[in-house]
């Protein structure tokens, strides 16, 4: 049951230059979306559009449609997404430090929102942290609630914030590169519990990250952006395993684990463009190494593969690019 | 500086793009060049005396007017701008030099040299700004000379502590760990590395500590300490004239007006100037 | 260059403290960043060095260079004492190594075009005068892969791969044969961390650098390295060739770091957790073996007496009591963490 579908979103900035380019993704209820992306592709922002909480002035959203439960979030009043935000989407991200209050304890930081959208009373609230902290897996939840931010280690800070975020009980979570700033070890562990807690809540998650091997064993779906647009969707099975987008398969390759590990590894050519450069066509074509004139003067539209029910792509060679039968083998 | 902030945003508000440096610079231009013209330019000699042309109001012969001595305004107007432009000059280079020196060298050096220096600093801060100014120029004897003796020695402790501040953020920044990787000595990290990225933001206080010296100067010579008449400088003149402010307004009023509007040019260059080197004063 | 007898480097019981102030300035403590560290490096071999954040490694990387003050142990280059050596024998340290480092940006001068920081060191350590440096400039940055006309750019106008390659055009300016290279991808963007590796690759095999390449992804650092170094809370718990240490991890720390490096195959769960607890802070270390509080495998005298020290092996060196248990030389730990064939 789809949960929040994105469709033909376009986020420009103050000169007009779309940032995030028509794009559209759908998440179910208990499912793992992960939004794959370098810097500048987009990602962070589509997921900030759907708490209507773009950063910085100049941004606004020029078109397409957010529908959380079939109603258009786009079409919120203020009032209306402060509603939204906390109680349907949480949201967590890449530095816990900076983004939980150094001055308040970890309990009333999670007990805020909950007083805030339940009207809990002080103690229900605090009683409902302590429960949450055993939810994340903090040791010792009792005595750890009234800890500071900084009496925390990084890896259970990540723990704290996804408590802070999980407190008004959201239906979906959006975890902006939650494990980036982690060590592998600890990576793991905030990785098991975003699994469990899909397993357990049934709570929908977009996972935004540009790690692959991430992607690969928490995800189900993986949307792909690159310079704004969105250039494959698809389950994870078929994107990792039959990528139909030249970007996704590069991504892939260029990852150091990718082939046993040994001598040259394989390249992306040239780095991704700047906003005010997109180039036009197909926005990958100047580092794609099988472009053709159409990509350099025709958008290519996302494209659902025949025979594959929901892997879909926007390349004009999305065939040839599967039959050059790049398949991950491990 | 909130007095050379609100004029600034004010400007920001009234100019279109907030191009506050290009009005700033036109405006110290403008002063300039009658600094340098006013032999040519004035239209009387600031200080010949004329018993038959006291206390005229503005006319046509004398534009601003003339004041007891018959003395026209306009023209020592004119010629004070050299005198005021001195102090803003002097004044400020000075304390700047001295302050960016013992900022740069305590912030990098630390340790027990650093807190003399910060002691020293807070010594100095002890004391109000314009009491500590008049008690060392009495101390040396009334001049413009002791002004600005005074002024280095007390106004080089907001440059030292801006600076230090700045050495401090930037020295464990990796681009100093980079250069010490590369084998570069003390003073070229010091001097070549350090203090470029350090005094963006102390130019910036400079421009609206001209302000401030252009303002302790006027009132330092208000008081008889600095220039001394008869010189033409705006402070002085203002000083002379308040004995005539009910009868005849105008030799307060056109060099005061010199002040605000040399002032203005300051504040707008430098907040066009923060803005430029992404530093805020 | 005369050849010497001696490694390259030569690192030997190596401590790095930190004092710390306790709240409000009283009882004083130190942080032990790094402790009892040996290692060695020969000329144009690539040493990876990995752990967690905390564990110590860019402080050594540091400390290598002189750039940290060692608080115990001797490190030599080339045979010459760096650790309060003589000045001179410093200044030929700093002839002869560089470094490159994680944020590309902050570790480039921003008030310095990319060609004005290069020029500096090359007139700094006398490589090239006059009208040679522009053109040695130019030869530098092609060589790093960057386009000649990039000299006269700001960081600011840069990608962070450019500025990466820029940073190592400089640090080769100075020709070294040592460069400890802390993090440099991890800021990266994938497709560009890929070209970065290329690049240090290719520039080995030209000018057979030795790199110290100071990482916390294992994936790269099996790509790059000869030999790896793995440091938990200051200390190496194991050392050895790279295919050694990422097929057959004798300490249980390794192979769980081994285990946890994700990989992209959707049919391969995530790995259980093979860690307990959280990192402990490198302000209280654990009595005994450091890593017991995490270990999986731990045995109660593995919280006791001195921290275990490094047990040899042939070319495999690991700190871990639980080998001497079993009488064959697999041990418990790893034959759970061969995941990697």
């Amino acid at each position: 049951m789809t949960l929040l579908r994105v469709s033909d979103l376009t986020i420009q900035d103050r000169l007009g230059t779309a940032l995030v380019d028509g794009v559209s993704l759908s998440v179910d209820r208990g499912e793992i979306l992960g939004l794959v992306g370098e810097s500048g592709s987009g990602k962070t922002l589509a997921c900030r559009a759907m708490m209507r909480l773009l950063p910085g002035e100049g941004l606004t959203i020029r078109g397409g449609e957010i529908r959380l439960n079939g109603a258009d979030v786009l079409t919120y009043g203020e009032k209306q997404m402060m509603a939204v935000r906390g109680r349907e989407i949480g949201m967590i991200f890449q530095n816990p430090a900076s983004h939980l209050n150094p001055v308040m304890t970890i309990g009333r930081q999670i007990a805020e929102g909950r007083r805030r959208h339940f009207g809990a009373s002080r103690r229900e609230a605090r009683q409902h942290a302590i429960e949450l902290l055993r939810q994340v897996g903090i040791p010792d939840p009792a005595s750890r609630v009234d800890n500071y931010p900084h009496e925390f280690s990084g890896g259970m800070r990540q723990r704290a914030m996804i408590a802070v975020a999980l407190a008004c009980e959201p239906k979906l979570l959006i975890a902006d590169e939650p494990t980036t700033a982690l060590d592998v070890t600890v990576q793991m562990q905030v990785l098991h519990l975003l699994r469990d807690l899909r397993d357990r809540l049934g709570l929908a998650v977009i996972l935004i990250t540009h790690d692959l091997g991430v992607v690969a064993q928490t995800c189900d779906r993986i949307a792909v952006m690159y310079a704004g647009r969105l250039c494959e969707t698809g389950g994870k099975r078929e994107v990792l395993g039959a990528p139909l987008h030249p970007y996704t398969r590069g991504l892939i390759e260029c990852q150091p684990s990718s082939d046993g590990g040994a001598g040259r590894m394989i390249t992306i050519q040239g780095q991704p463009p700047l906003a005010q450069r997109f180039p036009a066509g197909c926005r990958f074509h100047p580092r794609c190494g099988s472009a053709t004139a159409e990509c350099a003067s025709v958008q290519p539209e996302m494209r659902v593969e025949p025979g594959a029910d929901s892997h879909a792509a926007a390349c004009h060679h999305a065939a040839s690019v599967v039959n050059r039968g790049m398949v991950h083998g491990h | 500086m909130t007095a050379t902030q609100s004029v600034a945003a004010i400007g920001r508000r009234v100019l279109p793009g907030g191009n506050t440096l290009t009005v700033g610079i036109v405006i110290l231009a403008a002063w300039v060049l009658v600094a340098l013209l006013c032999p040519w330019i004035a239209p009387f000699d600031p200080i010949s005396q004329d018993a038959d042309a006291t206390l005229l109001p503005p006319n046509p012969a004398h534009p601003f007017g003339t004041d007891n001595f018959g003395r026209d305004i306009l023209s020592r107007v004119m010629w004070g701008t050299r005198i005021d432009l001195q102090i803003c000059f002097i004044g400020v280079a000075f304390p700047f030099v001295l302050g960016t020196i013992v900022g740069a060298v305590s912030g990098y050096v630390g340790g027990a040299l650093d807190t003399l220096l910060m002691r020293l600093i807070d010594i100095v801060l002890a004391f109000p700004f314009l009491v500590l100014m008049l008690a060392i120029i009495a101390i040396l004897g009334p001049g413009i000379s002791s002004f600005y003796i005074a002024m280095a020695m007390v106004g080089w402790v907001s440059y030292a502590r801006l600076v230090r501040s700045q050495v401090l953020s930037l020295k464990h920044r990796d681009f100093i760990l980079a250069a010490r990787s590369l084998g570069y000595s003390h003073g070229r990290i010091l001097f070549f590395h350090l203090l470029p990225n350090a005094l963006a933001s102390s130019i910036v206080f400079a421009m609206s500590d001209c302000v401030l010296v252009l303002l302790s100067g006027a009132s330092v010579s208000y008081l008889g300490l600095g220039v001394q008449p008869p010189v033409a400088e705006w402070g002085v003149m203002v000083a002379e004239g308040q004995g005539f402010i009910t009868t005849a307004w105008w030799i307060t009023t056109f060099p005061g007006l010199a002040i605000v509007a040399l002032a203005m040019g300051f504040s707008f260059l430098a907040d066009g100037l923060g803005d430029k080197l992404g530093a805020r004063p | 260059m005369a050849t010497s007898t001696y490694p390259l480097l030569e690192v030997e019981n190596l401590s790095v403290a930190f004092p710390v102030s306790g709240g409000f300035g009283f009882g004083r403590r130190s942080v032990h960043a790094v402790n009892d560290v040996s290692l060695r490096i020969q000329a144009g071999e690539t040493l990876g060095l990995v752990g967690e954040s905390g564990s110590g490694k860019s402080t050594l990387g540091r400390a290598i260079l002189h750039l940290e003050r060692a608080t115990a142990g001797t490190v030599r280059f080339e045979g010459r004492l760096i650790t309060g050596g003589l000045p001179s024998d410093i200044a030929s340290l700093r002839e002869q190594t560089a470094m490159i480092f994680q944020d590309p940006f902050s570790s480039l001068n921003p008030r310095q075009t990319i060609g004005e920081g290069i020029a500096e060191v090359l007139r700094v350590h006398g490589k090239a005068q006059g009208a040679a440096i522009p053109a040695r400039v130019g030869e530098l940055l092609t060589l790093v892969g960057l386009d000649p006309e990039h000299a006269t750019r700001r960081p600011q106008a840069l990608s962070g791969g450019q500025c990466q390659r820029a940073g190592i055009a400089r640090a080769l300016a100075i020709e070294p044969r040592l460069i400890v290279a802390d993090e440099c991808v991890a800021a990266l963007d994938v497709s560009i961390q890929a070209q970065i590796i290329n690049l240090l690759m290719d520039l080995r095999e030209r000018m057979g650098l030795a790199i110290l390449f100071i990482a916390h992804d294992l994936a790269v650092v099996r790509r790059l390295c000869d030999r790896v170094a793995v440091m938990y809370l200051g200390r190496i718990v194991e050392m050895g060739p790279t295919h050694t240490i990422f097929d057959q991890p004798l300490h249980p720390y390794t192979s769980a770091l081994v285990a946890a490096i994700p990989e992209i195959d959707p049919d391969r769960p995530l790995p259980a957790d093979l860690l307990r607890g959280e990192p402990p802070s490198p302000l209280s270390i654990p009595a005994g073996c450091p890593f017991h509080p995490r270990c999986i495998h731990a045995l109660p005298a593995c919280g006791h007496g001195p921290a275990p020290g490094l047990r040899h092996r042939a070319d495999h060196a690991f700190a871990c009591v639980l080998h001497d248990r079993s009488s064959d030389s697999i041990h418990p730990v790893t034959k759970g963490a061969l995941q990697h064939e």
